[in-house]
């Protein structure tokens, strides 16, 4: 039996030592350990809200009775809608919720004051865009609430019996396309744009400080060799290897979850090829960026942490305060989402996907650029 | 007009932050020319290279390398030179015949296959061109290098210690090599710390914290230095080499072997010094002082000019 060498309290404070030197030198790793903490803090603190309110209505008033107008100020004054604006068609109405301007579309049918004064329950219709269950559930419980309540101040002196037990009006709610709820739905498409921004980041983030760790960088410099030609070489490859992702998580998303697929799968896999690539774009930028592969790390993982929190992917966007939207709309995750669950779930078409593609388009222009502005053509 | 010279550069000049480490630099070296680049680690041989090939941009410095402005053409300087780094720098998850082919695209070269099979098969790598680069042993690593580093028919080599780690047989063929290829017309410049190597340069330079200190043939860089050296062998070389050191008119006591080469530049002083020592046990004679003498007391000397 070999001989064993006892512990020693030496070597094992000479480690301890070294570590913390280490981690002294690497400021950015030191900067990644408090930073992290603190963005999920402010992310899961604030921004995170499962009960969202202020959702944006639009409202289809056909019938311009004092009842209407009512319910209308009540919407507006209320906690969990915003009126955006109304609409004058149906088409309109289902435009702008297939677009995803509106969470709602409420529409208060012609006659609507007659047939409450003939004491017959007039139907209400509530649209709602139910790509999100979530993010509709407690707006829609609360709508009857508020209808009621705006109507009590009409319904006062001989009209007050209308008012009734079961509240004056029927309330009907549509939960446009997915009409069951099912989170599965929202979810597993979202999980595509998930999976992609994680892998793609990461791949490319490792691409240029692993030739700069490893010598084959200075080589690759003494070569007569462009900036693009070195970044957009690293990335094309790797459009493919999202592919094989993206095929993945469809036949799984189709086969084992049944996800509707109402819309054009090849405009979702052209979208994707645009999400893709900015997502490369944006690991190749921080390849740049970072001094060695365990950094490249760090900022993919730093860049992920808001995607995936304030993307709408795992909290409704809508229930977030303005400044986390706003940092959403940046992110090339929220407006994959919005297209992925357009296509699926509403049937978009390329009208609808344009608007927030290019954005995507935008995002990965604007992070390539940085990219080839920071990347060393010397090894100054 | 075409210059003579496949470099010709002066004043090259680069700085890290407040450190000097190439210090105006002047240097020419003419075409079909095997060049010495040699000074002790840190010396700023490595960036000077890096500042010929357009790897590190010059703080200062004007002139040519192979008639192109070496300060704002480094484009085209990088297509007609070849540099091989001091640390293998291939992609070692790729086969040597990957590799070359990598190469060869990178410079478009014309009929790339056939330049690929030629340079594998001109170096000796024919049947291990599947072989990956990273389980080659160091001497091989080395000549997929140089293979690499020719492919694209440059004018100009820049070897930056292409033998370190390599064994002497390796060594050997690799210098014989160089000779043939610069019997063709191609211009060295070469780093090295092996004083044989240095031998079988044209000409060589020396340099020592960022400046160059001399250069010349290997003759001119010997008589350059003026300095005399004497051979002393005997019992505890050690003990006399730390006398002999404190005594006047010795520069140093260097052991080789079983001797030590005793240098300075004030003959007759050293002779004195040298005195107490033509006795038994010892035997001394003067020698003519080797490349190694005369590199030592540059170093020894440079250390009291530069030293920070």
């Amino acid at each position: 039996m070999k001989k064993r060498i006892p512990l020693s309290f030496t070597r094992f404070w000479a480690i301890v030592i070294k570590e913390f030197i280490q981690m002294r030198r690497d400021r950015l790793t030191f900067g990644m350990i408090v930073g992290i903490p603190v963005v999920q803090l402010m992310l899961f603190g604030f921004a995170i809200n499962g009960d969202p309110k202020h959702l944006p209505t639009a409202l289809l008033l056909a019938d311009s009775s004092q009842q209407g107008r009512s319910i209308l100020s009540a919407l507006k004054n209320s906690d969990y809608f915003s009126f955006v604006r109304e609409v004058h068609s149906e088409a309109e109405g289902e435009a702008i919720l297939a677009q995803g301007e509106v969470q709602f579309v409420v529409t208060i049918p012609e006659n609507f004051s007659r047939t409450l004064l003939r004491g017959e329950k007039p139907v209400i219709l509530v649209e709602a865009d139910a790509t999100d269950p979530s993010a509709t559930g407690n707006a829609i419980a609360s709508l009857r609430t508020v209808i009621t309540t705006a109507l009590q101040h009409d319904l006062t002196g001989p009209l007050a019996f209308l008012a009734g037990s079961d509240g004056p009006v029927n309330l009907r709610v549509h939960a446009r396309y997915n009409p069951e709820g099912i989170s599965q739905y929202n979810i597993v498409p979202g999980l595509m744009g998930v999976v992609l921004t994680m892998t793609m980041v990461m791949i490319t983030g490792l691409a240029i400080t692993r030739e700069r760790e490893r010598g084959t960088m200075e080589n690759l410099l003494s070569m007569p060799t462009r900036p693009l030609e070195v970044l957009l070489g690293k990335i094309i490859p790797y459009i493919f290897v999202g592919y094989i992702q993206v095929s993945l998580i469809l036949v799984a998303a189709r086969f084992i979850f049944h996800v509707p697929m109402v819309g054009s799968i090849p405009l979702l896999l052209l979208s994707a090829s645009v999400f893709i690539a900015a997502n490369l774009a944006m690991g190749i930028t921080f390849s740049t960026l970072a001094k060695n592969q365990l950094q490249a790390v760090q900022m993919t993982f730093f860049f992920f942490l808001p995607s995936l929190l304030l993307s709408g992917f795992m909290f409704p966007f809508r229930g977030m305060p303005d400044w986390a939207q706003v940092i959403g709309e940046v992110l090339p995750l929220t407006h994959f989402l919005r297209i992925i669950r357009g296509i699926l779930l509403k049937g978009n078409g390329i009208e609808e996907v344009i608007l927030q593609l290019w954005q995507i388009m935008l995002f990965a222009t604007v992070v390539l650029a940085i990219g080839v502005k920071r990347y060393r053509r010397t090894l100054d | 007009m075409i210059n003579n010279f496949a470099i010709d550069v002066r004043g090259m000049t680069k700085r890290f932050g407040e450190h000097t480490v190439v210090n105006g630099i002047n240097l020419q070296v003419r075409r079909g020319e095997v060049y010495g680049f040699l000074g002790p680690n840190g010396s700023g041989k490595t960036t000077f290279i890096r500042m010929l090939c357009g790897l590190l941009a010059a703080d200062a410095g004007e002139g040519t390398c192979l008639d192109f402005d070496v300060i704002r053409e480094s484009e085209a300087i990088k297509r007609q030179v070849g540099y091989m780094t001091q640390r293998f720098s291939f992609y070692e998850d790729l086969s040597i015949a990957e590799n070359l082919d990598f190469v060869a695209r990178m410079y478009a070269v014309g009929d790339r296959r056939e330049a690929v099979r030629d340079s594998i098969e001109r170096l000796g790598l024919a049947g291990r061109q599947k072989q990956l680069a990273g389980e080659l042993s160091g001497g091989w690593k080395q000549r997929l290098a140089l293979a690499a580093c020719l492919i694209h028919k440059p004018q100009l080599l820049l070897l930056d210690e292409p033998t370190a780690g390599v064994d002497p047989k390796a060594r050997r063929d690799f210098w014989e090599q160089i000779h043939e290829l610069a019997a063709q017309g191609l211009t060295f410049l070469i780093t090295t710390h092996y004083m044989d190597e240095a031998e079988r340069c044209d000409r060589l330079a020396y340099l020592s914290y960022g400046n160059l200190l001399t250069s010349g043939t290997a003759a001119e860089v010997i008589a350059g230095a003026q300095l005399a050296t004497w051979s002393v062998s005997g019992p505890d070389l050690q003990g006399a080499a730390r006398l002999l050191r404190e005594t006047p008119g010795v520069r140093q006591a260097v052991a080789f072997g079983t001797s030590l080469h005793v240098s300075g530049t004030d003959a007759a002083g050293l002779e004195r010094a040298i005195t107490p020592y033509r006795r038994e046990p010892y035997t001394v004679q003067q020698i003519h002082p080797g490349l190694e003498d005369v590199f030592i007391h540059l170093m020894e000397s440079s250390k009291d000019n530069f030293a920070p």
